[in-house]
């Protein structure tokens, strides 16, 4: 201790000048001293950035709601600009009537709102051969946890009116790429949701304004974004996006489809390799997020020697179907070495499996839909780096 | 009136008329689709061939299509460049360590090959390609995997004719019996492993992108954070300042070389409005060049300082032996070459590798060349 601290015994310019009025900043940004809490693009994943993804900072978040502004990107051909009196949204196929609906027939239809988190099927991909990336963003990022309002899938496709024989239904977006994919009609009609906005706001551009598909609990790649048309089909289209993308293959060769569900999956966020211990020993907040596709989070057990023994850590609150949910457990840190994990359980019983329990099934070669247990070497001197263990 | 009337009224008032719903719950609500708009949005090819066009096309035709719009990307062979996806190679490869996944290889149904080239591609110009230009790429593609032979003809007759390698290699998701079982239930809390070692360092194979420091909190890092460029994006203004230098330098030489009578356009401003309406058109050329600040080469060099500049001027861009021959008959991009090439790039310049049709519309190279002049 040195001394009175300035801050407190002078008067500082905040405290004497007035700050900014109310006109300076209609629609805010964070904070400048927040600048490094940003989406961040892995270079050498893609061939070009305009077909690529980012990163969630998840490492820098706490609470359960992503932010739009840092919310991860997944384009396929870019980000486009759709204005609402341009929108179009087609459905078409085995249906009594074809329509075409405006943006403002969307905001005619009887609302419904939810909270789930989007995560794109290759989150945690690059680890499947072997820790590679430090940091929760660039491991577990391609996530995001949003509020949704719009309208339920199944009130549109009742609009027109789906005939017995439309067992699937086949979704694509207005964008070049149109990403489009097949969904079994059972899903489309339970919890899809066409959405307009995101944690109240209109949905950012990044993130398929004016609509886009909500599929909760599935894999990213179908909650198709600039959403144009949906068509009533007899059986899957076999799209590039589910035959030569977002498909598993195993050790022996064989691939499987049709892996739309994102298993029960959690990750210590904080301390981990961008968020190093910096105030010495004592009292820590271990701190991570949860989520399954299956179900809600019921349970989050958190070990800090690799597995060995566990300790349940306090939920923020109870875990809800298909949404995120913050994990927290206090610990008492005395500069000992830990191996940080973090194992969530869903509704169904499920329990997040170890990396090698994993790869005992499915090899080392699945690229996508990798939930495994993650590992965060803390060192004596607090700093963290992605690890694997026995 | 009495406080529970008020309560009634007011629930009457609240509650509004219920929604005016048809016997099967319809609200009325959107337009019947007609069926040219259903014809022009409904382009899925379904694995069975339904949705097929009439035409045809042969590997030869094929071939020339693909050099045209694909091997920019893919390469000549459908080998793919760089990140770019590869189309052909990789049999006998899917129980490998990376294993290389390819129309060839993995790929189960041809309906896909054809939808997704004529939907989607060429990337950055999509649905440009007729059912005959499909038929003929798709062709192509089949003949590089060594599926077909050259004097193939593909056709909606006999599209369902050709064997994909891998198309029984999937099987429907089984997480539910393979792994569901395994993974639940009580699991362990104590004693769950005798030694835990590290088998794995991140660190080893150093792959992820510099990061600034958000662990660091105190005045010192607030400063630096707020006030410097993050760590990570300082070496890319670095290169791209110098990029700048170099650009404006050879610009300076070729416009002394240029001789006097061109200062004066030199010196004209450029007209905000046309540079707006090129930034516009520059969509176009965006899948390949990059241009502005921190620009880099991609499938094409970036284009900084391009006008008024000797052709095939940008360093570690490798280029095509049609413009380096062009180069070194001292070619410069002035209005003139600009105007030709980006009208007919094939036709302008033969051989030169860039997978572009050309802008039909000369007000269009205009808006192009004043927004590429308005970046020095």
């Amino acid at each position: 201790q040195g001394g009175p601290d300035p801050l407190i015994t002078e008067v500082q310019d905040w405290a004497r000048y007035t700050g900014e009025g109310v006109d300076e900043t209609p629609y805010g940004l964070p904070i400048r001293f927040e600048s490094d809490v940003v989406r961040r693009n892995v270079p050498w994943l893609t061939a070009d950035p305009i077909s690529s993804i980012n990163f969630t900072p998840i490492h820098a978040l706490d609470g359960t709601i992503t932010p739009a502004g840092c919310a991860f990107e997944r384009h396929h051909s870019g980000a486009i600009e759709l204005a609402k009196p341009d929108y179009r949204l087609m459905v078409n196929g085995l249906v009594d009537r074809p329509l075409v609906f405006t943006y403002e027939d969307l905001e005619r239809f009887p609302r419904h709102s939810g909270v789930y988190f989007c995560e794109c099927a290759a989150n945690t991909g690059m680890e499947w051969a072997g820790a590679q990336l430090n940091g929760s963003q660039f491991t577990h990022g391609m996530i995001h946890n949003m509020e949704y309002v719009g309208i339920p899938l199944k009130t549109l496709l009742d609009e027109a009116g789906v005939k017995p024989e439309g067992k699937w239904i086949y979704v694509e977006g207005a964008d070049a790429s149109s990403n489009g994919r097949s969904i079994p009609i059972e899903k489309a009609l339970d919890d899809c949701m066409v959405a307009f906005k995101a944690n109240g706001e209109a949905l950012r551009k990044e993130h398929g304004y004016p609509a886009r598909l909500v599929v909760p609990g599935w894999e990213g790649n179908l909650w198709v974004k600039w959403l144009r048309r949906i068509e009533v089909t007899d059986g899957p289209v076999e799209s590039r996006e589910e035959t030569s993308k977002y498909t598993d293959t195993l050790a022996d060769g064989t691939s499987r489809k049709w892996t739309w569900v994102m298993d029960a999956k959690s990750v210590v966020t904080a301390p981990s390799p961008q968020v190093p211990i910096r105030h010495g020993n004592g009292p820590l907040v271990i701190t991570g997020l949860a989520w399954s596709g299956r179900g809600a989070i019921t349970r989050v057990d958190v070990s800090v020697d690799g597995g060995k023994t566990w300790k349940t850590a306090r939920l923020a609150a109870p875990g809800q179907p298909m949404q995120m949910t913050r994990f927290w457990l206090d610990h008492d840190w005395q500069g000992e070495e830990m191996l940080l994990q973090s194992r969530a359980m869903d509704d169904t019983g499920y329990v997040q499996p170890t990396k090698s329990a994993l790869r005992a099934i499915r090899g080392e070669n699945s690229v996508y839909h990798n939930n495994a247990i993650q590992t965060w070497w803390i060192k004596q001197d607090g700093s963290a780096e992605n690890v694997e263990v026995s | 009136m009495s406080k529970f009337l008020k309560a009634v009224a007011l629930g009457v008032i609240t509650s509004g008329p219920a929604l005016a719903q048809d016997d099967a719950g319809r609200l009325g609500l959107g337009r019947e689709a007609l069926p040219e708009e259903i014809a022009a949005w409904d382009v899925k090819i379904m694995p069975d061939g339904r949705g097929l066009p009439e035409g045809s096309g042969d590997v030869m035709t094929g071939e020339e299509k693909y050099l045209e719009h694909c091997a920019a990307c893919h390469g000549d062979f459908a080998e793919g460049l760089g990140n770019w996806p590869k189309l052909a190679g990789g049999e006998d490869t899917l129980d490998r360590k990376d294993p290389v996944k390819t129309v060839g290889s993995y790929w189960p149904h041809l309906s896909t090959v054809w939808d997704y080239v004529h939907r989607s591609m060429p990337f950055g110009q999509a649905q440009i390609l007729t059912p005959d230009d499909t038929y003929a790429i798709t062709a192509y593609i089949l003949y590089s995997n060594y599926l077909v032979e050259d004097d193939f003809v593909l056709s909606r007759d006999n599209f369902l004719d050709v064997a994909m390698p891998n198309a029984d290699g999937f099987i429907v998701d089984d997480r539910e019996e393979t792994e569901y079982p395994e993974f639940s239930g009580e699991p362990c809390m104590e004693n769950c492993k005798d030694s835990v070692e590290i088998t794995m360092h991140a660190s080893v194979l150093d792959v992820t992108p510099n990061d600034p420091d958000d662990g660091d909190g105190g005045e010192e890092s607030v400063q630096e954070n707020s006030e410097d460029p993050p760590a990570d994006n300082a070496p890319v203004e670095d290169a791209s300042a110098e990029q700048a230098t170099e650009a404006a330098a050879g610009g300076e030489t070729a416009d002394a070389a240029a001789g006097e009578g061109d200062e004066q356009a030199a010196a004209t401003e450029p007209d905000p409005e046309l540079v707006a309406a090129g930034e516009n058109v520059f969509k176009k050329c965006k899948a390949c060049h990059q241009v502005g600040e921190g620009a880099k080469n991609r499938v094409g060099p970036m284009l900084n300082g391009v006008v008024d500049r000797q052709v095939g001027a940008v360093d570690d861009y490798k280029y095509s032996a049609a413009m380096q021959e062009a180069a070194e008959g001292g070619m410069v991009w002035d209005d003139e070459t600009l105007h030709g090439y980006l009208a007919d790039p094939k036709g302008f310049l033969p051989k030169n590798k860039m997978a572009f049709a050309g802008l039909k519309k000369t007000e269009d190279i205009d808006a192009v060349i004043a927004y590429l002049r308005a970046h020095p």
